[in-house]
């Protein structure tokens, strides 16, 4: 087989603070990327990505670790003589030079000739939809047109990876959404690997193959989207990864279903297995649209919970209603538009009782993850 | 509201706040600017003063088509006018030299420590021109410190010239105007985005391509605004001359000077005040055809 296009074996790197003090931006990360494979990393603000980035093309010294491309190592290898390109975060156009002059850059360097140097910017240009705009200078272009530049400049080499750093981050979101599928599509014509990195976990869900979640340095996950979604490794990435409803308590077995009981008396029912032992710390998941409401009548549902409706906000395909529990644990659920009169009933009412299929339950925690 | 009144209005506006400097600027600079030229064409009285009589030969006598009978051509004056343009812009490259490097120093630095840095580079200004000159004074002479110095390792067993040399000119003006020279880069070098300059790299260029083609021109408004600033006044200096070059080493300043103090020959004077005036318009004009190819709206001396 071949190697992975790119291979981090416990890449570490810490920062001195200016004020004093010591941050650990990466802690020991192993990380493969394979070929041809749109891989996103999702984290919040300040958790790594970019400097995850950076020592993949070579903008920080590392403080341990291997990085390989391709099968070579890199790791000493200064930026300018890696084969990958990066789209910045803020474009990074250069200011005095106008759109062709950007796009070519790389061109120019490696000394093209003139024709093959035109054609290619040429194409590069038709292939991000900006032909005839090669005359602008950068500050008469728009947003779009700005990251569409960028995305152009960093293509026209050939790379073997593009990596890009929260690039569709200051665009609206209508422009955003077009962006997604153009940059989903642009990797499956290049046919080279995408390290995208973003903070939004739509984004992410979105357009991945895979999906990394960083935190403080660390990747938490590393699975496809779907995975990520429905068996989340742990409680920070079940609640980064879609609004969640989580439940910190001890396991205890009913004989037929594991109940999750939390410190203030609640009970969540979550279906068969035995893997958690009795009194063991674990965390249920319940994600807002495994809720139902409750349609009054025929008698007790299996499993629910109790809440006292907050608020009800209208998205247009559903309902949110945020409520809380009597012990006073917030809890949201999602209910398709289609039950408007339900959801006027409990808007009336101020208390819903929310049903859920023990069965969909996740427990977190059983297995390793951080509680 | 129509446009029409509107843009009457922005022109009051605009008029109300320009017509006290303007008002302020014809009276006393744009006035003695003519009073300056015309008495460059007048006759030069016998004791002084002028006569009312038009008179190229001011400038005869610096360029070479003066009258025998009335002035003589010296090749003097463009001597000196020559001198003063080496001194200026030897200044000039060599404060550009020192200060490009190290505003990019002090702008790496942690922010209490450029704070300083810029007060060690503002703090020459908190003590008199003269007194600082006078201590180079001191240092130069033949007794001074640096032949002491050089004496006393065996480099030379004689005092050598120091003072009242181009060199020393030279020397104090590059000492004048290093913090002239240092502000207007350092001001671009600090603006400059560090992302183009990792763009660069990520795109293939090495630190010399990356140095050409990206940080070099976009720090250029602070070069050419800086190279301007300290032109101008090192072209037309008379004190550094006249406390480090003596009566030795005249420049221009010096010989202005001369002619409207101790000549009294204030045509004279006021046509060689006219040529570096027309030295320093020709060097503007070329620097804002520059910054005029560069775009509407480039940063000049921002
Ligand atoms: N050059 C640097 N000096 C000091 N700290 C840094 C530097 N670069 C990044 N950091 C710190 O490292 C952490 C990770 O930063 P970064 O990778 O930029 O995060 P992200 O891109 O995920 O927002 C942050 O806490 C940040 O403050
Ligand atoms: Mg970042």
């Amino acid at each position: 087989m071949q190697p992975s296009i790119v291979r981090l074996e416990r890449v570490t790197k810490t920062f001195a603070l200016p004020e004093g003090g010591m941050i650990t931006a990466l802690k020991a990360i192993d990380l493969d990327v394979r070929r041809n494979e749109f891989l996103t990393l999702l984290g919040p603000s300040g958790c790594g990505k970019t400097t995850l980035l950076h020592s993949i093309s070579g903008f920080v010294q590392l403080d341990g670790g291997k990085v390989s491309i391709d099968g070579e190592d890199v790791t000493e290898r200064p930026p300018h003589r890696r084969p990958v390109n990066t789209v910045f975060q803020n474009y990074a156009l250069f200011p005095h030079m106008n759109v062709d002059k950007n796009v070519g850059y790389a061109l120019d360097i490696a000394g093209t000739d003139g024709k093959e140097r035109g054609r290619r910017v040429g194409a590069a240009l038709e292939l991000v939809g900006l032909s005839g705009l090669g005359g602008r200078l950068p500050r008469q272009l728009s947003g779009g047109q700005q990251q569409r530049v960028a995305l152009a400049r960093a293509i026209i080499a050939r790379p073997k990876l593009l990596l890009l750093d929260e690039p569709l981050s200051a665009l609206d979101r209508n422009l955003r959404q077009a962006m997604q599928i153009e940059l989903k599509g642009l990797q499956a014509e290049l046919g080279i690997s995408f390290i995208f990195v973003t903070h939004d976990q739509e984004e992410a869900l979105t357009m991945s193959d895979r999906l990394a979640v960083l935190e403080k340095g660390v990747i938490q996950q590393l699975d496809t989207p779907r995975s990520v979604y429905s068996r989340p490794a742990n409680a920070f990435v079940a609640s980064f990864i879609g609004a969640s409803n989580l439940f910190e308590g001890a396991a205890r077995s009913d004989g037929t279903d594991m109940l999750v009981v939390t410190p203030n008396g609640e009970h969540i029912r979550a279906a068969g297995s035995g893997t958690v032992a009795n009194g063991q710390p674990v965390t249920a998941l319940i994600r807002p649209e495994q809720f139902s409401l409750h349609n009054g009548g025929n008698g007790q549902p299996a499993a629910f919970i109790d809440a006292d409706v907050e608020q009800i906000v209208f998205t247009g395909l559903n309902y949110q209603i945020h409520g809380r529990t009597p012990a006073g644990r917030k809890v949201v659920a999602i209910i398709a538009a289609v039950h408007q009169r339900e959801v006027a009933e409990i808007d009336a009412a101020k208390k819903a009782r929310l049903t859920y299929d023990p069965a969909g339950v996740q427990l977190i925690g059983a297995s390793g993850g951080e509680p | 509201m129509s446009g029409a009144t509107q843009r009457q209005r922005r022109y009051a506006q605009l008029g109300i706040l320009l017509g006290p400097v303007s008002l302020f600027l014809a009276i006393f600079f744009l006035c003695p600017l003519a009073i300056m030229m015309i008495y460059s064409v007048l006759t030069p009285g016998l004791y002084g003063g002028a006569e009312w009589a038009f008179y190229p030969d001011n400038f005869g006598r610096i360029l070479g088509f003066a009258n025998p009978e009335f002035e003589v051509f010296d090749p003097v004056y463009l001597s000196i006018f020559l001198r003063s343009l080496r001194i200026a812009l030897t200044t000039v490259a060599i404060t550009l030299v020192v200060c490009y490097p190290a505003a990019f120093q002090v702008s790496r630095l942690p922010d209490r420590w450029k704070t300083f840095a810029l007060f060690l580079i503002t703090l020459p200004f908190f003590a008199s021109l003269i007194v600082r000159l006078f201590v180079w004074v001191l240092i130069l002479k033949k007794t001074g410190f640096a032949n002491m110095v050089l004496q006393s390792l065996g480099i030379i067993s004689e005092p050598a010239d120091l003072i009242y040399t181009e060199g020393a000119i030279i020397l104090g003006m590059v000492y004048i105007f290093i913090p002239f020279m240092f502000l207007p880069v350092y001001a671009s070098v600090e603006k400059l985005d560090w992302s183009l300059v990792r763009a660069s790299q990520d795109l293939g260029a090495n630190g010399f391509q990356t140095f050409w083609r990206v940080i070099f021109p976009l720090t250029l408004p602070g070069v050419i605004g800086g190279s301007i600033i300290v032109f101008i006044p090192a072209l037309g200096n008379f004190i550094v001359p006249a406390v480090l070059g003596g009566a030795k080493v005249m420049m221009l300043g010096n010989l202005i000077e001369q002619q409207f103090l101790s000549a009294r020959n204030w045509p004279f004077g006021a046509a060689l005040a006219m040529l570096v005036m027309a030295a320093v318009l020709f060097i503007l004009f070329f620097y804002i055809r520059l910054e005029g190819r560069r775009g509407d709206d480039a940063p000049a001396l921002r």
